[in-house]
């Protein structure tokens, strides 16, 4: 193939496969101009066309497993979800969100006349081809031809069939109606019966082809075998004509793709994020529903492009039109990642944030808000996972109970609320059968019997989410910790930071990397102060909840005011949240 | 024939073939580093490498005091070792191995489509174990790979990844039921790596499996495995089967490694912490100039 070939061709749409070759879960090796694919339908239907290795070590996705809703890496067990491609889940490092944006590079997708087109940066739309627009196709069995594209063109030009009414009739009248570069259509005349056929060539490498056969209209059920070992019969006979004739030419060279390298961020170990409360992104309010008594629901749809990747525990900012910042979990299950789904409670005494999206915000209406940002990541290294929520607590934690459910991993939620109609997102509910259990009516004393009930059984390897009111929250990890519990293994997250702050210290804080030293005076955070002398942080609730814009510590004593860290992870001493937490000692040292 | 023409590979020692599967004056035929080789034992045990000669088919009866011109050679670890360019005087250490209660043996020689730092890649790292190696040398959901340090010995320049831990069922044929295993890794050869195990047996000791990797091209290699074990109970067979089965599990997913050769520009992969010693290997190879079976970065 010359070069200005080549060049055209990576700008064009070509079939890569045939819809039935992408059979349920099944993962297909696609190749195209030199270049190999993993292609995948996933169980809501898209097709994913991806590059075919896995960014980690290079092994080949079309060797991975398709679960429905993600792609898994045989080597080290790397997830990739649908359509973003975007890593969910590395198995190595359970207790980590895989915090940089590892995404594996994706091709478009579109089917049309049986066939899955895709290219490496094809321009506009598929080609329509008049001859299969507004009729049946049946697309014939792919068949590849160790010659290059020139050669199979020239045979196919001359390629006889008999019409599909016709198979034993008299030899007929074969002519071209179209012809181009990739695709050749011919229709075949013999007395009355009439079949048109367009055979598109797929150039997976210089020296090889796919012949991809479709036939304008449907034969008969009962014709149809016939029709495909007809085809299948002439077309063999046509492979051998083709690979004769190359077999005859000089050897050309294998064309080389070019992998993209991966981006500097995720070349070396991970760094952690400087921006800091984003708006990155706009989306529509695609659905707004009532999931349950003072609770909405609302689908988030892009307005341009693909949303980002999110793991299960991860929470997105919404910037509302009030000016008010609030954070909400995203409930969304593996791999549907068309838009995000959150809920919402009506809080009797908002500040304004649920009230806005309550009253104010509709359908149609158009938000900013964050990339999804997980500081509470899911371990799937668990023997067993013990989910606790407690009435609107139960957004993060839905989406955990998806991604343990779909995986099979052993888990229990337990949902505390006040009656069947105050339980959200039943829809969701339904899907985790006999995982669920529910706790209704309970007050607090009854509350925490059944806590006492459901924590009794600690063994090692069991983990524990929880997310809810205040008052439930420090319940649960009292009783889990009296029952023996470990500190690492009660992972929680809280709606807010209802701690009073005292922020009447002043103190010092040294910044190691950015070699500076800074005065906090009291009424200050150190968040402003850094942010006041330009050194950026990350942040979301900053309220001392969510975790976002810790810090490490390298000396000097933490006056922890937040509720994100643990007991022993205070006590360690080596880590603060810089929006609420202050210094016992007169001097801090942090790792900034 | 393109040939190896990188100085730091030619110069080293590799293993070809196991003593004890060479019939003494009978011609072996085997290909390092793209060139064809043939070797064989003389009479009383002593090797001898030769570039491949039509007069001496593979499989004939050699006498082999015909052969005048040899390649150098050396003895170690059950293997016949040979080098194509000016060799150094030793051959890295592995001091267990003359441990009078060792039980020493060649586990396997076996043909992959891969290039040699890829399959000292796939040796060093555990994050693989409860997916490659599943129900043997790991489970799910046990998948962590705890923190782990890697250094390079200035002593021996070699790299050494140390308090390696991950969680077994089954670790080798003498252990009956899971357990943290300790690990420590050796690399101290661009081709060789070394690795040590908590021993079912005796958990002061620690049983050794090394790789000796033989080059075939840039992209194939044959993998030579030694083992030195403190296992009195299983019979070799068994031992064998053991690490077969367990090889047999990692040669597809390095057969279908892109690029086969290892990329050494860090922006070619993603590596994450569990990857350390990875990170150490390629730099070290980086450091060492190798360009054979490797994409160099560039610079």
């Amino acid at each position: 193939m010359g070069n200005t070939m080549l060049e055209a061709a990576q700008h064009q749409w070509h079939p890569i496969a045939s819809s039935e070759e992408l059979e349920y879960r099944h993962t297909f090796h696609g190749q195209l101009l030199g270049r190999e694919f993993a292609v995948w339908r996933a169980d809501d239907g898209n097709v994913n066309v991806w590059e075919n290795r896995c960014l980690h070590r290079g092994v080949r996705l079309s060797i991975g497993i398709n679960d429905g809703t993600e792609l898994t890496c045989q080597y080290h067990g790397w997830r990739y979800a649908n359509r973003t491609a975007g890593c969910t889940y590395i198995p190595a490092h359970p207790a980590d969100s895989p915090a940089r944006t590892i995404c594996n590079r994706t091709y478009p997708a579109v089917e049309r006349y049986g066939l899955v087109w895709s290219g490496e940066a094809p321009q506009g739309d598929p080609p329509g081809v008049a001859l299969l627009d507004g009729t049946d196709v049946l697309s014939l069995r792919p068949i590849p031809v160790n010659a290059d594209l020139e050669t199979v063109h020239r045979q196919l030009t001359a390629y006889v069939f008999q019409p599909n009414e016709g198979l034993d009739g008299a030899k007929a009248a074969v002519s071209v109606e179209t012809s181009g570069d990739l695709s050749i259509g011919l229709s075949s005349v013999s007395g009355d019966c009439k079949t048109q056929a367009v055979f598109f060539l797929q150039p997976v490498d210089s020296d090889r082809t796919v012949i991809r056969g479709v036939l304008a209209g449907m034969p008969a059920h009962k014709a149809q075998l016939d029709v495909l070992h007809h085809h299948n019969e002439r077309l063999s006979a046509l492979r051998e004509r083709c690979e004769a004739e190359a077999s005859q030419l000089p050897q050309p060279e294998k064309l080389q793709p070019v992998i993209q390298p991966v981006s500097e961020e995720l070349a070396g170990m991970p760094e952690q994020s400087t921006s800091g409360r984003n708006a990155d992104l706009r989306v529509k309010i695609a659905r707004k529903w009532s999931t349950a008594e003072g609770i909405a629901g609302f689908e988030l749809v892009s307005i341009d492009g693909q949303l980002p990747t999110f793991q299960p525990g991860a929470h997105i900012d919404v910037h509302l039109p009030n000016g008010l910042v609030r954070q909400y979990s995203v409930t969304n299950g593996p791999g549907e990642t068309q838009s995000y789904k959150i809920g919402v409670k009506r809080e009797p005494d908002s500040a304004g944030g649920s009230q806005c999206l309550h009253d104010d915000v509709r359908e149609g209406d158009v938000l900013a808000i964050s990339e999804p940002r997980n500081n509470f990541p899911l371990r799937r290294d668990a023997v067993k996972t013990l989910l606790i929520a407690g009435g609107i607590g139960v957004t993060p934690i839905l989406s955990m109970a998806q991604a343990l459910y779909h995986t099979g991993l052993d888990f229990e939620l337990h949902y505390f609320a006040q009656d069947d109609s105050h339980l959200a997102f039943p829809d969701i509910l339904e899907t985790l059968g006999d995982s669920l259990h529910t706790h209704l009516g309970l007050d607090p004393e009854e509350t925490e019997q059944c806590l006492e009930g459901l924590l009794a059984d600690y063994q090692p390897a069991m983990h524990l989410y929880v997310c809810g009111p205040g008052p439930m929250l420090e319940t649960t990890r009292h009783t889990a910790d009296r029952l023996g519990w470990p500190d690492q293994a009660v992972h929680f997250e809280y709606f807010k930071n209802t701690h009073e702050i005292d922020d009447s210290t002043s103190f010092e804080i040294a910044l190691s990397r950015s070699v500076m030293t800074l005065q906090v005076p009291a009424g200050t955070t150190i968040m402003d102060v850094l942010r006041d002398n330009g050194v950026s942080v990350p942040s979301s609730c900053e309220q001392g909840a969510c975790g976002t814009c810790v810090a490490t510590v390298l000396e000097g004593e933490p006056d922890h005011q937040d509720v994100y860290l643990s007991e022993t992870e205070k006590k360690r001493g080596d880590r603060i949240m810089t929006c609420v937490s202050r210094s016992k000692s007169a001097r801090l040292v942090l790792d900034i | 024939m393109t040939g190896c023409t990188d100085p730091t590979i030619l110069n080293l020692w590799f293993a070809i073939g196991a003593e004890q599967e060479t019939t003494p004056c009978i011609v072996s035929d085997t290909v390092l580093l793209e060139e064809d080789l043939s070797f064989t034992l003389d009479r009383v045990g002593q090797p001898l490498v030769w570039r491949r000669d039509a007069r001496w088919p593979a499989g004939s009866v050699i006498d082999t005091s015909d052969v005048s011109v040899t390649l150098p050679v050396k003895q170690a670890y059950g293997y016949i070792w040979t080098c194509l360019g000016q060799p150094s005087a030793d051959i890295f250490p592995i001091e267990e191995y003359d441990e009078p209660d060792r039980r020493n043996l060649n586990a396997a020689s076996i043909g992959v489509n891969v290039s040699g730092p890829r399959a000292i890649e796939n040796f060093l790292d555990m994050g693989h174990f409860p997916y490659v190696h599943t129900d043997i040398l790991g489970v799910q959901p046990h998948t962590e790979v705890k923190e782990y340090d890697v250094e390079i010995s200035e002593s021996r320049d070699e790299i050494v990844a140390t308090r390696c831990r991950f969680f077994q069922p089954m670790a080798s044929t003498a252990s009956t039921g899971g357990a943290d295993v300790e690990y420590v890794y050796r690399v101290p050869h661009p081709y060789c790596s070394v690795l040590y195990k908590s021993s079912g047996q005796n958990p002061q000791r620690m049983d050794v499996i090394a790789l000796f990797l033989q080059p075939v091209n840039q992209e194939r290699v044959r993998a030579h495995m030694l083992l030195s074990m403190l296992d009195e109970a299983n019979d070799e067979r068994v031992m064998r089967r053991f690490q077969q089965t367990i090889f047999g599990q990692d040669k597809p997913i390095l057969e279908n490694q892109y690029p086969k050769k290892l990329p050494l520009d860090p922006r070619a992969e993603t590596p994450i912490r569990a990857d350390k010693s990875a990170v150490a290997y390629r730099r070290w190879l980086s450091s060492k100039g190798v360009t054979y079976g490797v994409i160099p970065a560039a610079n």
